[in-house]
């Protein structure tokens, strides 16, 4: 971004908290899985399970992503949250169903400036004290992804739990695991 | 054909830990976990404000990563945040008291603040998300077993953009206690969810609002979880009497300040 150094901080940040058992009613709104019109040119079905450290789904998780469109710009026009069919927002939040499973329709993001496209992603769930955030990267461009600073700071069974994984139609699968062997890797900024 | 029902959705079971210890056990654990906490920090360890492995909230325990976050350089995707605006919502979607027929039971609060980053710059344009039980401490969500009466008049769910000077406001009834299933006699303070989003997506905060002088906040593992007494503070709201409304309301001041890397500094977001 820049080499300067920002100010120093006045405030101190509001801390977070589980998002609880009862968050569909607040949470939820209509299409709010389809970042993009499952019949649009390009949507995909990315899905995945949340694991807990058992290796027990866990039924009450929410996921949102949240990337750049498939030629790597970012959406700005206002008015993310209202689903019209056509537009791409970038956006989506999923929860988790009786098996565990999310679901979002979406595109392949692209990546910026020749970097290792993926999708922003943050995991709630009852039970977790706070966010997670973590990434999902697409698994084609094995060069980008050599050559990302993030994936390449870690260990090959780290990599690869945000590494989502190519289906024969299109579709791209990745499993969440909040704890146990194959933990993902969660980020701090 | 007999049609056989469908379990509900994560029953009961589910949500009630194996071992149900007694309230004392639990609050001996919080102060046992707070008093290390704070042995680890004096021996230089860098612990995060909520406590992801806090094992007095039971459900956690599974259920919190083990290894340490990876510290990483935001990518521009996590500078920004989804472009929220004032369509999103309807303004009536901020009255949790209008969404019926007629009234909701209960004290009718008002609960209004502004949207910060770390450096007091306000965040306009942007998503906040409430939802509570109601006066009775019952929420609508059909997985809430607590045998309170629900209120026909009040389903707990509220959204609002924040304005150009990054303030949101949202009138509705100040929610009761209820009880939960994380130990013998569990029962969680009076509290109002909020979903945010700041101006970067690692801004992004989920948390719970609480009130004044409740006398539950030194039994309750979820509070608790948070680390310092500091922290635990900031989200109680404040009352404040100017806020409260002749006849009508009272009110409560509940600033939210969102934190974020360095380069949140320099994100030069549209609203700003
Ligand atoms: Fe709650």
């Amino acid at each position: 971004m820049t080499t300067a150094s920002a100010p120093p901080r006045s405030l101190e940040p509001t801390p977070g908290q589980t998002v609880g058992p009862f968050f569909a009613f607040g949470t939820n709104y209509e299409k709010m899985h389809e970042v993009v019109h499952p019949h649009s040119p390009g949507a995909l079905l990315l899905g995945g399970t949340v694991y807990d450290g058992a290796g027990n789904p866990i039924p009450d998780a929410l996921v949102e992503i949240w990337g750049a469109d498939a030629d790597g710009t970012v959406p700005r026009a206002r008015g993310a949250r209202r689903r019209d069919d056509h537009s791409f927002t970038g956006f989506g939040r999923a929860a988790t169903n009786d098996d565990g499973r999310y679901e979002f329709w979406t595109r392949n993001p692209g990546a910026a400036a020749g970097g290792a496209p993926f999708l922003a992603a943050i995991v709630f769930a009852r039970g977790l004290p706070d966010k997670l955030h973590t990434r999902i990267y697409l698994p084609e461009d094995a060069e980008a992804l050599a050559a990302d600073p993030l994936l390449s700071s870690l260990a090959a069974g780290e990599r690869a739990t945000l590494i989502a994984t190519r289906l024969p139609g299109g579709g791209l699968h990745h499993d969440i695991r909040l704890q146990g062997e194959k933990e993902t890797v969660f980020l701090a900024f | 054909m007999t049609v056989i029902p469908r379990p509900p959705v994560a029953p009961e079971s589910l949500l009630a830990a194996p071992d149900q210890a007694s309230q004392a056990e639990i609050t001996r654990e919080i102060a046992e976990f707070h008093a290390d906490f704070l042995r680890r920090e004096a021996a230089g360890e860098v612990l995060p404000r909520t406590m992801y492995d806090f094992p007095p909230y039971r459900s956690s325990i599974l259920r919190h990563p083990t290894k340490s976050p990876t510290l990483v350089d935001p990518e521009t995707i996590e500078l920004l945040s989804p472009a929220f605006g004032q369509r999103d919502v309807a303004a009536i979607e901020s009255d949790l008291t209008l969404q019926h027929a007629g009234e909701p039971l209960g004290e009718r609060i008002t609960v209004r603040g502004r949207l910060l980053d770390s450096w007091g710059r306000p965040i306009a344009n942007q998503l906040i998300e409430v939802w509570q039980a109601n006066s009775a401490g019952r929420y609508i969500h059909q997985r809430d077993q607590h045998p309170a009466p629900l209120d026909p008049n009040f389903t707990g769910a509220g959204r609002a953009v924040t304005n150009d000077r990054g303030e949101y406001l949202f009138t509705t009834i100040k929610p009761g206690p209820y009880p939960w299933k994380n130990h013998v006699n569990a029962w969680r303070p009076a509290h109002i969810h909020f979903s945010v989003f700041g101006s970067s997506f690692t801004q992004r905060v989920v948390t719970q609002m609480y009130f004044p002088g409740d006398p539950l906040f030194g039994l309750d593992p979820i509070y608790n979880s948070i680390r310092t007494q500091a922290d635990r503070d900031r989200l109680i709201g404040v009352y404040d009497h100017d806020l409260t409304e002749p006849e009508r309301s009272t009110g409560y001041r509940f600033d939210i300040v969102v934190d974020g890397p360095d380069a949140t500094w320099f994100e030069q977001e549209e609203g700003h």
